[in-house]
């Protein structure tokens, strides 16, 4: 990239109050991203150093305790696989479908209305409340089943998949036709040269932002409240019985009026920013290296 | 030339090849249709059996879903204080979030080069990840107790101004309308600072080298020339920011006090219609359930009009960049 650099080859410098109010203009814009630095800077200086603290192997596999309990005694265990299960099982389902639905959008939707309702419902979607999720899962899924790390990963998979549509449908969109048109050429069907030559061209954008995606699925509480009905004790089973999460036990714990169950709310809040920053990074590694057409 | 590898006896140019359809490229087409069709089914599934389970709230109270009283011990369910929580914390948001974003997609796209603009984006995309329940958990344990102190220096310097008086008096605690206000304002920012400057990225260059070879300077060709060309996409942008705002749970849920009162006063504890849900349905059942559940439908109503003007309006003006 070339640099550019902020002064314009003016023929003759603006002056006076002209100039002046010039200058206020761009520290005004200075001072809004510092606005926005400070309470970031915050954040995570608190939840770094009171994190750190209670954090060590024990905290990551031991049981959760009952909340009285002093700092040093048990963990978020239970939590940490909960949130693995259901992330993990929202992430089988929104991923995929997301794809083919963004395939549905860029290579047979074209611009037709149908693609362009479905394009525009999911730019809606994104915008749905995460709580609403929570409910329409509650509704349809826990009132006729139970209560079970599926129905969250249901709930988070309903957020994830817009996104996921919309990222794919962007990195397909980049690919370009001629490498379409090289392979219908050699006599592919459609399906395979989406596959094995649209699919693969896009791989890099498509796996960065499902990245993303997980990213913030992992942090998401409200969706799960009403579907995993946050328990204390270890659930491997996602599929029958109440279960667990890092941010419905962070959101358990915030309101605790016992010290050692807030530190244990800071020590998963660590361990959760750390998750989703694990995952952003991730996603622009990937985007570094494996992306071939980009913007 | 297509027609040369067609199968003999198939007319028409450009059809052989695309018109072989065997079994499995059509299946594949058929999965893919019905991927993008969940879109729509799922938001239709989610309107239906909301509503649904919310019924029995809808037909006992009628109209009075939008009253003012919320007493579950004594069965009535109104909504008001719920919706006005929730329309006077999302202004606040929108209030503080919009200048700061607009000013930052505004220092990424005309002032700072390149290699700078990079790790600005950087620290946007963190603050978007940061999730809401770590917000909330700052909120209430650090920003809340801190900012008490200040709301009780501003509360006794506008006591006895008559409007201040009523907007800012009284506070009790941390826990308020404003403190959610502001702490969704951090939330939403990154979403508003990221459309406005798809916009804004979208002010074709020649209208601003003409501003500068006018003689404009950069404030003056923003407002010449940037600001005309986006000022459509940047009200979309902050359309967006409000329904997100608006449906923003965890943090409002634990800063906002948890009070369903209707009060003029920014500084005293509230609750707005997400918050109400996640504190009290897990001890909800019969009309209460139905209620919230309501209040769910509500704000799925509210936030997709919300959405849909506002994606009408991005893309619109994204459309017209383009052209």
């Amino acid at each position: 990239m070339a640099v550019i650099t902020g002064q314009q080859p003016n023929l003759q410098e603006a002056k006076g109050w002209r100039r002046t109010k010039n200058r206020i203009a761009t520290v005004l814009m200075v001072v809004a991203f510092v606005l926005v630095v400070i309470p970031l800077v915050f954040v995570l200086i608190t939840v770094v150093a009171r994190g750190i603290k209670i954090i060590s192997w024990q905290f990551f596999t031991a049981p959760i305790p009952p909340s009285p309990s002093p700092a040093d005694v048990g963990g978020i265990g239970p939590a940490i696989l909960g949130t693995f299960l259901i992330v993990g099982l929202a992430t089988l389902m929104a991923v995929p479908l997301g794809v083919l639905g963004a395939i549905y959008l860029n290579e047979y939707g074209g611009k037709g209305p149908l693609a362009r309702l479905i394009g525009f419902m999911a730019d809606v979607m994104t915008g749905v409340p995460s709580i609403v999720m929570g409910l329409f899962i509650f509704s349809i899924w826990v009132l006729h089943f139970q209560f079970s790390g599926f129905a969250g990963a249901l709930a988070l998979g309903c957020l994830m998949l817009p996104v996921v549509i919309r990222s794919t449908d962007e990195m397909l969109k980049l690919v370009p036709n001629p490498l379409r048109e090289g392979s219908y050429a050699l006599g592919a069907t459609k399906a395979r040269v989406t596959i094995t030559v649209v699919l693969p061209a896009a791989i890099g954008g498509i796996v960065s932002g499902a990245l993303l995606a997980i990213a913030r699925a992992a942090g998401e509480t409200a969706p799960l409240l009403f579907t995993i009905l946050t328990v204390t004790s270890a659930n491997p089973n996602p599929f029958s019985g109440p279960n667990t999460s890092i941010p419905s036990q962070i959101f358990a714990n915030a309101t605790s009026p016992f010290t050692g169950a807030q530190d244990r709310a800071w020590g998963a809040a660590l361990t959760l920013v750390v998750i989703a920053f694990l995952f952003m990074i991730a996603a622009r590694i990937v985007t570094a290296r494996f992306t071939r057409y980009s913007r | 030339m297509t027609q040369q590898a067609g199968p003999p006896g198939t007319a028409g140019p450009a059809r052989p090849l695309s018109q072989r359809r065997p079994f499995g490229d059509r299946t594949f087409q058929l999965i893919t249709l019905g991927a993008g069709l969940l879109v729509l089914v799922i938001l239709v599934l989610i309107a239906v059996t909301t509503t649904q389970q919310a019924a029995p709230w809808f037909s006992a109270e009628g109209w009075g879903i939008f009253g003012k009283t919320w007493n579950p011990a004594t069965n009535q369910f109104g909504a008001l204080a719920f919706i006005y929580g929730t329309a006077i914390t999302s202004a606040i948001a929108v209030i503080m979030a919009v200048p700061v974003s607009v000013g930052i997609a505004l220092l990424l796209t005309e002032v700072v080069p390149y290699r700078w603009a990079r790790p600005i984006v950087y620290v946007i995309d963190l603050l978007a990840v940061v999730p809401s329940v770590v917000w909330g958990l700052w909120g209430i344990l650090v920003f809340a107790p801190w900012i008490a102190k200040i709301y009780a220096h501003i509360a006794s310097a506008v006591a006895g101004i008559p409007v201040l008086d009523d907007l800012f008096g009284s506070p009790t605690s941390g826990a308020s309308f404003f403190t959610a206000g502001i702490i969704l304002a951090f939330m939403i920012t990154p979403i508003v600072t990221s459309l406005s400057r798809e916009v804004i990225a979208t002010v074709p260059a020649i209208d601003k080298e003409g501003a500068y070879a006018l003689g404009a300077t950069r404030l003056e060709m923003i407002q010449g020339a940037v600001w005309p060309h986006s000022k459509g996409g940047i009200v979309g942008a902050v359309l967006l920011g409000l329904g997100r705002a608006m449906g923003e749970t965890i943090a409002a849920a634990l800063v906002i006090g948890s009070s369903a009162t209707i009060t003029s006063h920014l500084f005293a504890p509230g609750d707005s219609m997400p918050a109400v849900i996640a504190n009290q349905f897990g001890e909800a059942s019969g009309t209460f359930r139905a209620a919230l559940i309501g209040l769910g439908v509500l704000l799925f109503a509210f936030t997709i009009i919300i959405n849909v003007i506002a994606r009408a309006i991005v893309g619109r003006s994204a459309e017209q960049g383009s052209a």
